[in-house]
């Protein structure tokens, strides 16, 4: 299944609370962010999980959010960016609502940063299909990172505590 | 803590690292006696930088070195087929460019200029030469990127080699420039980057393991050894926007003769460098 479908089959189910468990799957569209840019509520309704999101901080398909910023604890991958802040200790100097809220859409806090908003899909200057560099229809665009991937990243960056 | 206390945190702690961003001190100079300005006063029209730099100050020491002697600059295999080309014969009126052009070396100080309105038209070196070729020659014209076109741009290139770059941006340059500089700070695709994002307000930084340049183009056509070729303007502004999740636009597209025009003049004063040699 593509990642297109599965975001389309989210988002039929998104602010659709089941009995049964399922978790409730907030659409990129429908992110409430308050005031400050924080957003209180797990996107998809779980809890993250910090390993796969560890994964996703160093994967160049995924997050690659060492590009960018300098993480001490994931040294093990290699060539470490200097574009953002380092990251080590931001889960003692900011909140899980704040990293959720600057993971999907830092520009919501930071107007003026040059970081992309990972669970975003419309309101894009010529918005391409991947890196083709072809056109897209921005209602066939998905966000950089899933609801769960954006839950499991800001897990991960809540594990970087001051020690 | 608020982000640009981390910010100052973090510049404090990778600053005596390695790694920390910047220009090196290297100086330029192509076989031991041609002197290059890899480093002068900003232009008057670009307020957000002080000193311009050229990319060649943000290459590793054996990119540097590739730069340094015509022996050892791969690009130059392409300036002497281009020297071949430009005494061949092509087209319907059985004309090579040396069947009016007595000496290449008259092109001397041409490329420092490029590109220019010409007749009201934003001119490139690539349509000066298709031109040339249409009507002169009655030959069919070269593909923008492909391999005579840029093999033909840096051999006229070559005989500004030294010279600062000079390009009008005022009168009927104008509205292009203009025209350029408003996608020069266009945050385009679905990462919502400009060229300014990376080129103007993190030059020096490192981007995974890219070492982010001005994104000056006074060394094209550069030769890119992840590519082995000699790679265009063009070429190059078409992957850093396909490279931000857009729709890039063409290659020889009058947005990117706009987009060169101004990206050009952000370089006035440095050297033109052609054929260059990048990562």
């Amino acid at each position: 299944m593509r990642l297109t479908t599965i975001t389309a089959a989210l988002a039929l189910t998104a602010g659709a609370a089941y009995a049964d468990g399922h978790a409730k799957m907030v659409a990129p569209g429908d992110v409430a962010f308050s005031e400050y840019g924080e957003v209180d509520a797990s996107l998809s309704g779980k809890p993250g999980d910090p390993e796969a999101g560890r994964a996703i901080m160093i994967s160049r398909g995924k997050g690659n959010c060492i590009a960018c910023h300098e993480v001490t604890a994931l040294n093990d991958a290699p060539f470490h960016g200097e574009v953002g802040p380092m990251l080590d200790g931001i889960g003692s100097n900011r909140s899980a609502e704040e990293l959720r809220g600057i993971v999907a859409n830092a520009k919501m806090m930071f107007p003026e940063t040059v970081m992309p908003a990972f669970y975003k899909t419309s309101g894009f200057i010529r918005p391409g299909n991947g890196y083709t560099g072809k056109a897209a229809k921005e209602e066939d665009l998905s966000p950089i990172l899933t609801a769960q991937e954006i839950e499991d990243v800001v897990a991960y960056l809540m594990t970087l505590t001051d020690s | 803590m608020k982000f640009k206390a981390l910010t100052a945190m973090a510049a404090l702690l990778v600053a005596p690292a390695v790694m920390a961003g910047g220009p090196d001190d290297d100086s330029l100079v192509i076989n031991e006696e041609l002197e290059m300005v890899t480093e002068t006063a900003a232009p008057d029209h670009l307020d957000a930088l002080d000193t311009i730099y050229s990319g060649w100050r943000f290459r590793t020491d054996e990119t540097q070195s590739l730069q340094m002697d015509d022996f050892d600059n791969p690009a130059m295999i392409f300036v002497d087929q281009a020297i071949d080309l430009f005494n061949t014969v092509d087209g319907s009126e059985g004309k090579s460019c040396s069947s009016c052009h007595e000496n290449v070396e008259e092109f001397k100080g041409l490329t420092a200029s490029m590109p220019k309105v010409i007749d009201g038209k934003l001119t490139t070196m690539e349509d000066l030469l298709n031109g040339h070729r249409a009507e002169a020659m009655g030959a069919d014209p070269w593909k923008w990127s492909g391999p005579e076109m840029q093999a033909m741009i840096a051999l006229i290139g070559v005989q500004s080699r030294g010279m600062p770059v000079n390009v009008a941006i005022d009168g009927e340059a104008a509205p292009f420039w203009e025209q350029g500089k408003e996608m020069y700070y266009t945050r385009f695709g679905q990462l919502e980057l400009s060229c300014a994002s990376c080129h103007e307000e993190n030059w020096g930084n490192y981007i995974r393991a890219d070492h982010l340049s001005q994104g000056q183009i006074n060394g094209f056509p550069t030769y890119r050894l992840k590519q082995a070729r000699l790679i265009s303007k063009h070429n190059r502004f078409r992957g850093c926007i396909r490279d931000t999740r857009a729709e890039t636009f063409a290659e020889g597209s009058d947005e990117f003769r706009a987009l060169e025009l101004y990206v050009a003049s952000r370089g006035n004063g440095l050297t033109v460098e052609t054929p260059a040699v990048r990562q």
